[in-house]
């Protein structure tokens, strides 16, 4: 990049050099000015085109997200509603097998914990209808990831397109079932399951005067999933194996590492992780199998992945900047008084979101401009 | 460098002390802003009807999409113009997916300080009845549902409108139409097909379109019909791809009951008269644009704003009819439109109310038994309707459950707010079928 020739070209006016490494507060700070700069944008965008005022719309993200007591659980949910699935798709791409069947195989968990509640109730024990519902959820997600996973060790072929193609027959899967199941012939809506009994639901944690009691659960379970994950990844040998493989193949099979044995092996638990995903939405939130359950969590979680450079940790918070935005959004366009639609919002999501991955750029590259000889400019 | 530096740090923290001032603000103003509104609107109200205990009233809903559908569009309208006449605060939530975001949506409106919710789309029902129970205290009203009969909550509520009648009325323009396009010689009587583009074979549209039939053929005897479906609410290319392989097999007239502009769109590029849903698309098709008719919910909010203020009860499955003004059509559109149809349908309008006319009189149509046909149907010898169990109790069994014909009629909206005919009868051909 550098090069050696500059003595007879005519220097550019600046250099773009890779970064050896950076200090923590550099790239921090990086991006909280990436972050305020896409606010600023954002804020010039929404006075130009609409004519709103950007700090209203902005207060409206704040209260949107962290408004009340209610707001705030409901943001934390969903934040580990999306950090778990980041979690299975970054065990699949330290490994370079880039996994975006996470849809699928959140559906295909889904779907499993929904014929467990839907079935089992009144024929097996309390507690054997949660071990065979969590049980079923994760071999359904696996499997799903398990296909491609096989495909990929024995015959090379390619991961990505095969992923993908798997979420559409499990979308389509669901949007049978959920016409099969359906409580009023042909409304395709199989509502709430035990409602009355709640069998197969995540139970609540605190009495009737505490705000989380239904959300602490399942916070608490994917917080346990993401040290384990980071330990897994860290400090195991299974970890170690993974990011050979990702890095090099042969070298993994110059060292002895069984490469197909791993492969196998980590797109069994990303998927089973992302079964867990399909477990949570329908025993601890939803309670029901609809075909937009997912919601797009297989997709976004790739984005909080890759912004986190695989690292679980940092992947808490890039899930919960996203979905701080989109919980901003729905405040925004659910104010008349700011008369911005939903598309709106989203475009704000997007121009924010573009921001923070742009200025990655001046993380691992940095500019240096041409030293001042006398010239112009 | 260090310019752009500078200058970048500058901004950032300008901006970063706006947004940490608007975040107090946001924090602090909070309470005043919520009040504000009623304060402005309400206290000349409270002044001059009683001592301002409805002052505080909010009323919140809960949208599917936000107001590019015309579907939740048509909701919006009437509930801002409600909740303004009325003087009461409007809290929205948007959009909301058919998921326990429904759920939540309502708990964070209650939150807000909401003591009436309403929620306009089918698949949020089971999540408003989920709030319903956790909060006794706040009336939950829901459009299109079927489970409020049978769920017996005190403060659950279904609503819908007695719309077939408005889409019989529109059938009426589309009769007059054809036989206006026979009596030019433009095609004979035994072609007069009309064309339908349909959401999902499901009851609501099944009730929609026969109904509409059976308006036209009370004016055109030898009118048929062909109906495709969409799969979807709103899909735009979908609707217009379907209203054109239906003008293309031959379709005089197209109508639909889906939410978006393709079919209006379609007719108007092929010249086919269209009669549309949820509103006037003359604007878009000033050639073939001949009436269309809509659901008001503004009565119905109202009603529910009324009780709540005054303490009465809400009615379990409240169906909205021509009577309160529920079931409208818009203008006619004289240039497309037949001679004569304005006073046809004023006619037919005023027929309906004092009951001399019955959308699904029996005798009007026949229905053809079949091992997997209408198979809660009884007819007579001639294929008129004697008998049919519906299903209205929303249950595991999808069986009748309700005998529904009575004194030579189909009772649509009888025993619950929501649509339940969903008889195939004679002369109208499927072309496909959508769950």
């Amino acid at each position: 990049m550098t090069g050696n020739n500059t003595n007879k070209v005519k220097d550019p006016l600046l250099h773009i050099i890779k970064r050896g490494s950076i200090v923590w507060w550099k790239s921090a700070l990086i991006r909280v000015v990436a972050i305020l700069i896409a606010l600023v944008v954002v804020a010039l965008i929404t006075l130009v085109i609409t004519g709103q005022n950007p700090i209203e719309m902005y207060k409206a993200m704040i209260d949107g997200a962290i408004g009340n007591e209610l707001r705030i659980w409901n943001l934390l949910q969903d934040t580990a509603l999306l950090l778990v699935v980041g979690l299975a798709l970054t065990l699949s791409f330290k490994m370079r097998f880039w996994n975006i069947g996470g849809q699928g195989q959140i559906i295909m968990g889904a779907i499993a914990a929904t014929a467990c509640m839907k079935f089992l109730p009144g024929k097996v024990p309390d507690f054997a209808l949660y071990l065979i519902m969590i049980a079923s959820a994760l071999i359904a997600g696996a499997i799903w990831a398990l296909v491609p996973g096989l495909f990929k060790a024995f015959l090379n072929t390619n991961e990505t397109l095969f992923t993908l193609m798997m979420n559409y027959i499990a979308l389509n899967f669901a949007a049978f079932l959920t016409f099969r199941w359906s409580k009023n012939s042909g409304n395709n809506v199989i509502g709430i399951l035990n409602r009355k009994t709640h069998a197969g639901w995540f139970p609540d944690i605190g009495g009737e005067g505490f705000v989380g009691r239904s959300f602490l659960l399942n916070i608490l379970i994917v917080f346990v999933m993401m040290l384990i994950v980071f330990v897994y990844l860290k400090y195991s040998k299974h970890g170690y194996e993974i990011s050979v493989v990702g890095e090099s193949e042969k070298t993994a099979r110059y060292i002895g590492i069984n490469v197909k044995k791993v492969i196998i092996r980590t797109v069994i638990i990303s998927g089973a992780i992302c079964g867990l995903a399909g477990l949570i939405l329908v025993s601890g939130v939803h309670h029901t199998l609809t075909t937009d359950i997912e919601g797009g969590r297989g997709f976004t979680a790739i984005i909080v992945s890759w912004m986190a450079h695989f690292n679980p940790l940092y992947m808490a918070l890039t899930s919960f900047l996203i979905v701080f935005l989109e919980k901003g959004a729905i405040q925004v366009a659910s104010s008349p008084a700011l008369n911005l639609d939903d598309n709106f919002a989203n475009i704000v999501t997007g121009i924010i979101i573009l921001f923070i991955i742009g200025c990655e750029f001046f993380i691992n590259y940095k500019i240096v401009f041409r030293k001042r000889k006398g010239g112009a400019s | 460098m260090k310019k752009v530096l500078s200058v970048i740090l500058m901004l950032a923290m300008v901006f970063s002390l706006c947004i940490a001032l608007a975040s107090c603000n946001s924090e602090d103003n909070k309470p005043q802003e919520s009040q504000n509104p009623d304060q402005s609107a309400a206290p000349v109200e409270s002044e001059s009807k009683e001592e301002g205990q409805d002052e505080e009233l909010k009323f919140g809903f809960i949208y599917l999409h936000d107001q590019n559908s015309t579907y939740d569009r048509n909701f919006m309208d009437g509930a801002k113009a409600a909740c303004e006449k009325l003087g009461v605060t409007y809290l929205e939530k948007v959009p909301i997916p058919e998921g326990n975001e429904c759920y939540e949506a309502a708990a964070d409106l209650v939150n807000q300080g909401c003591s009436l919710i309403f929620a306009d789309s089918f698949g949020h029902e089971e999540f408003l009845i989920q709030a319903a129970e956790e909060f006794p205290d706040v009336e939950f009203c829901h459009a299109t549902g079927t489970q409020a009969h049978t769920e017996e909550l005190p403060n659950f509520h279904n609503a819908f409108a007695s719309i077939y009648e408005g889409r019989y009325l529109a059938g009426i323009a589309a009769g007059m139409k054809l036989n206006e396009m026979i009596e030019n010689g433009d095609f004979t009587a035994e072609e007069a097909k009309i064309g339908y583009v349909g959401a999902y074979t499901y009851a609501e549209v099944i009730s929609g379109y026969t109904s509409f039939f059976l308006g036209a053929r009370s004016v055109c005897p030898t009118a048929t019909m062909e109906v495709q479906f969409t799969g979807s609410w709103y899909d735009e290319t979908a609707e217009k791809t379907a209203a054109e392989t239906l003008i293309q097999r031959g379709c005089k007239l197209i109508s639909q009951h889906a939410d978006s502009m393709g079919a209006p769109t379609a007719c108007e590029d092929a010249g086919v008269p269209d009669i549309s849903y949820n509103g006037s698309t003359a604007e878009a098709c000033p050639n073939t644009f001949i009436v269309s008719s809509r659901i008001n919910w503004e009565p119905y909010f109202e009603y529910i704003i009324d009780c709540v203020k005054n303490g009465k009860d809400i009615d379990t499955d409240w169906t909205g009819t021509l009577e309160t003004e529920s079931v409208v059509l818009t203008e006619v559109n004289e240039k497309a439109a037949a001679e004569g149809t304005v006073e046809a349908i004023e006619e037919a309008k005023a027929k309906l109310q004092n009951g001399e006319i019955n959308v699904f009189d029996v005798s009007t149509f026949t229905v053809t038994v079949t091992e997997d046909k209408n198979v809660n149907a009884t007819v007579d010898d001639e294929g008129h309707l004697t008998g049919y169990q519906a299903d209205v109790d929303t249950d595991e069994a999808f069986q009748g459950d309700t005998e529904v014909v009575k004194d030579g009629a189909f009772l649509e909206s009888e025993y619950r707010s929501a649509p339940y005919f969903d008889i195939q009868i004679d002369g109208i051909e499927l072309l496909n079928a959508m769950f």
